[in-house]
């Protein structure tokens, strides 16, 4: 047999898991260096981590306070409350996943498997049934909405109406036996946090529209007033107006009228991401070709109409993408509630630390609070840039 | 009606223009559009004075029987309260004004500080995502993904407590070479004290500088060399050997450092850098950068492969082509968002209250709790705020206009 030199393969330091290497990680004499001083970085820490979190960290701190992380002072024996609403989500979310394809499924299928994982933890009994319960409601969901794409507008709707629902059961009534009062001064730990996030960007949302209108507004002292709000709004950190709030919103009421804390931040909250709603819809209406509204106008639509029916759906679709990131970083600067005395997750964080068993104990409470602001944000970003692709903006 | 006109074109136009005079003049004012323009905003402008009026009643009625303060007296009444550390010398028997330009100074110097540091590390972070080498690029995604998904407060609360925090007490202080001590308090660096020959040495300092840009310009033309490094190093040498020559023409040493003297309970001397105020600038450093690098990323992702293709062509190192090529052309789409990111973390330096950073909006908290003057306090506060972000975004207006001009 002799050697065919034609089919020759390469050299074997250009392909395979070696040519990969030298290729990737040792191609030049400083990417060695580099190669060598991450690998020395990557184990230096892992291995630290690893130790620290095996060997001296206390855990404990977390699964005993877990409920409180959860949903912080609210009664215990009215917890089902809460899980009713999860239960009321996890069945729309199957709904949904039904219903559409693509990044919708693939959440529901991640939280699907994460259900079934929290079953087999040592949970206690009735929190594992709530999980099985969640589970079925998802699974159910998702049978229920195989293949009925025509039900897309309807399952929308209804996940407003489930918002409010579940808004009606947490708030409960005064004096009904089934349903007490639980009023927001109760909410906290992750409960609070997604309430404070949730009905905030929903508040938040129309002010915005209204504004970026009426910046763009021909009429003088609309657009100079929302110029005004917006800027004045975003030069100004946060943390101040959420202050502002919790001292002066009470003032600037008639004086019998009383407002929860709870309400006070979300008052901030909502003026301060309507300001940056506005912005980012200001954007999306820039975005219009004049040629639109040219046509609408050639068609007899008057002004409001071609506003209504042609300019803001078609804005509003393009910054959907926008609006998600807005809403993650709300999500993560519900946070700063913790420094004027609400209990979110942050805040039970420090709460916990008080109790004399868990002093000195700040690693573990606030890795672990890092870590459940990263799954729901790192989701959420996920979820947002695949819509980008499916939604096709910011491709031309 | 109208009249026939020489020619049917003039004659139709004539009675067009009639008509809509006709038209004018029967439509009704308020359906005109110029007079709804001017109704609608008079009804505007009275329904916000009517709202801001109202709070404006609310607000005052209940500022008085709270026995709040309005004014801003209480800015010369003695506030009573240490702050931790500042860069002018402060005691509780000062003023509140002088308190809340402490706390302004405090946060001046940890933006400035931090918008330095945050670039710095953005640029190589948002290199190194982009590296061709895959475990570097691996290891800044990860450092992306980690800071951007998860919010500020929770890492400076973080570095705080699970860095600073945990360095040893005071009585067993780590040293490090060069008079540089590490504790629970803080770090202590020796401090230079400028003596009175510092004057005649800036001098030196200043001539050593302007001549190597000077050198670093022209030396290709005076030396006739077409090499990139020899300019450089002859800018190098200049700028050392000129302030070096100096230091020994001037006699006593210009600069000497005031070393921090261990004693029994602290130290004494020295430059203090407090754990709270570390724990702040790295935690904004450490943030920022994260969003910088995705600034710089999409910066130089911006870039046509042509451009470097075309640089390679020509023979450019990789630093080169970098410097030259990329850089300059990156900087146009950069320098908008990096604007947006330096005023969010001067914005953000207000969270340093939760880790007890004596900033402005840290102190002002205490000035609005012992006075009783919350309002105006806060008011003061929000005002600054906006005051430096204006300035903030004007000078990267003007910076990004001459970025832009560099284009043509």
């Amino acid at each position: 047999m002799t050697i065919d030199t034609d089919t020759l393969g390469p050299p074997p330091l250009s392909v395979g898991v070696l040519g990969w290497l030298r290729k990737n990680l040792f191609s030049t004499w400083y990417n060695a260096l580099l190669t060598l001083a991450s690998l020395w970085l990557i184990y230096t820490v892992s291995s630290q981590m690893l130790v620290w979190a095996v060997t001296s960290a206390r855990w404990g701190v977390i699964t005993t306070n877990l409920r409180l992380f959860m949903i912080g002072p609210f009664p215990p024996d009215q917890a089902w409350r809460v899980w009713v609403c999860v239960v009321m989500a996890s069945l729309l979310l199957g709904l949904s996943a039904g219903v559409w394809r693509g990044t919708v499924r693939n959440l529901a299928a991640g939280l699907a498997a994460t259900y079934a994982v929290m079953t087999l933890l040592p949970f206690e009994a009735d929190t594992r049934i709530w999980h099985i319960v969640n589970l079925v409601a998802m699974v159910g969901g998702f049978a229920l909405g195989l293949g009925r794409s025509k039900w897309g507008r309807w399952v929308l709707v209804a996940w407003l109406v489930a918002f409010i629902l579940a808004m009606i059961v947490l708030q409960g009534f005064r004096g009904n036996p089934w349903l007490p009062e639980a009023g927001s001064n109760l909410w906290g730990g992750l409960l609070l946090t997604f309430m404070l996030s949730l009905v905030s960007i929903i508040a938040s949302f129309p002010i915005g529209v209204l504004l970026a209108l009426g910046r763009r507004s021909r009429l003088r002292t609309v657009s100079i007033f929302s110029t005004l709000y917006i800027e004045v709004i975003r030069g100004v950190p946060l943390v101040t107006i959420l202050y502002m709030m919790q001292i002066m919103l009470p003032l600037f009421l008639p004086g019998e009228v009383r407002i929860p804390n709870v309400i006070r931040a979300i008052v901030g909250m909502t003026l301060f991401t309507a300001a940056y709603v506005a912005e980012n819809v200001r954007g999306g209406l820039q975005a219009i070709p004049p040629g639109q509204i040219e046509a609408a106008q050639a068609v007899g639509l008057n002004n409001a109409l071609t506003m209504l029916l042609i300019v803001l759906p078609q804005a509003l679709r393009m910054v959907i993408p926008t609006n998600v990131g807005l809403f993650i970083s709300l999500f993560k600067d519900t946070t700063l509630v913790m420094i004027v005395g609400l209990l979110d997750v942050l805040g039970v964080g420090r709460s916990v630390l008080a109790q004399p068993d868990w002093l000195g104990r700040q690693t573990e409470v606030y890795l672990f609070v890092a870590a459940i602001f990263f799954v729901f944000s790192y989701t959420m970003s996920y979820a947002s840039y695949r819509l980008e692709t499916t939604l096709g903006v910011g491709k031309r | 009606m109208a009249q026939p006109g020489p020619t049917g074109l003039r004659s139709s136009s004539y009675i067009a223009e009639s008509q809509t005079m006709e038209q004018r003049a029967t439509i009704p004012f308020w359906r005109d559009v110029r007079v709804i323009a001017i109704l609608s905003q008079i009804a505007f402008v009275l329904i916000v004075a009517a709202l801001a009026g109202f709070l404006y009643a609310n607000l005052s009625t209940a500022m008085r029987q709270r026995g709040l303060a309005a004014g801003f007296g209480y800015l010369r009444l003695e506030s009573g309260f240490e702050i931790g550390e500042g860069l002018i010398p402060y005691r509780p028997s000062d003023t509140y004004g002088r308190a809340f330009l402490v706390g302004l100074l405090n946060t001046l110097l940890v933006s400035g500080v931090g918008i330095v540091l945050a670039t710095i590390l953005g640029v190589i972070v948002g290199v190194a995502r982009l590296s061709t080498n895959w475990l570097v690029n691996r290891l800044a995604a990860v450092y992306i993904e980690i800071i951007r998904n998860t919010p500020l407060l929770v890492q400076l609360i973080f570095i705080y407590f699970g860095v600073f925090y945990q360095l040893p007490p005071i009585a067993q202080t780590l040293e490090f070479p060069g008079f540089i001590y590490a504790n629970q308090r803080g770090v202590f660096v020796p401090r230079p004290i400028a003596s009175p020959t510092f004057l005649p040495w800036l001098a030196f300092l200043a001539a050593g500088i302007v001549i190597a840009i000077v050198l670093w310009k022209f030396s290709p033309r005076l030396f006739k060399s077409s090499s990139m490094l020899a300019p450089v190093l002859v800018a190098v040498a200049a700028a050392l050997l000129i302030p070096a020559l100096g230091w020994m023409l001037v006699g006593a040493p210009p600069l000497t450092a005031e070393i921090p003297i261990r004693e029994r309970f602290n130290f004494q001397g020295g430059l203090v850098l407090s754990s709270e105020f570390n724990a702040v600038l790295a935690g904004l450093v450490l943030y920022t950068a994260g969003f910088i690098a995705e600034v710089v990323r999409g910066g130089i992702q911006a870039i046509q492969r042509g451009q470097i293709e075309a640089a390679n062509a020509l023979g450019l190192s990789s630093a080169q082509i970098l410097r030259l090529v990329i850089f300059p052309q990156a900087m146009r789409v950069i320098v908008p968002p990096l604007t947006s990111q330096y005023l969010n973390l001067a914005k953000n330096s207000s969270l340093a209250v939760a880790i007890g950073f004596p900033d402005l909006f840290s102190v002002n908290q205490t000035i609005a709790n012992q006075t009783g003057a919350p309002v105006p306090a806060i008011a003061m506060v929000m005002a600054t705020y906006l005051l430096m972000s204006l300035f903030t975004s004007l000078v990267m207006n003007i910076y990004n206009r001459s970025v832009q001009i560099l284009e043509k």
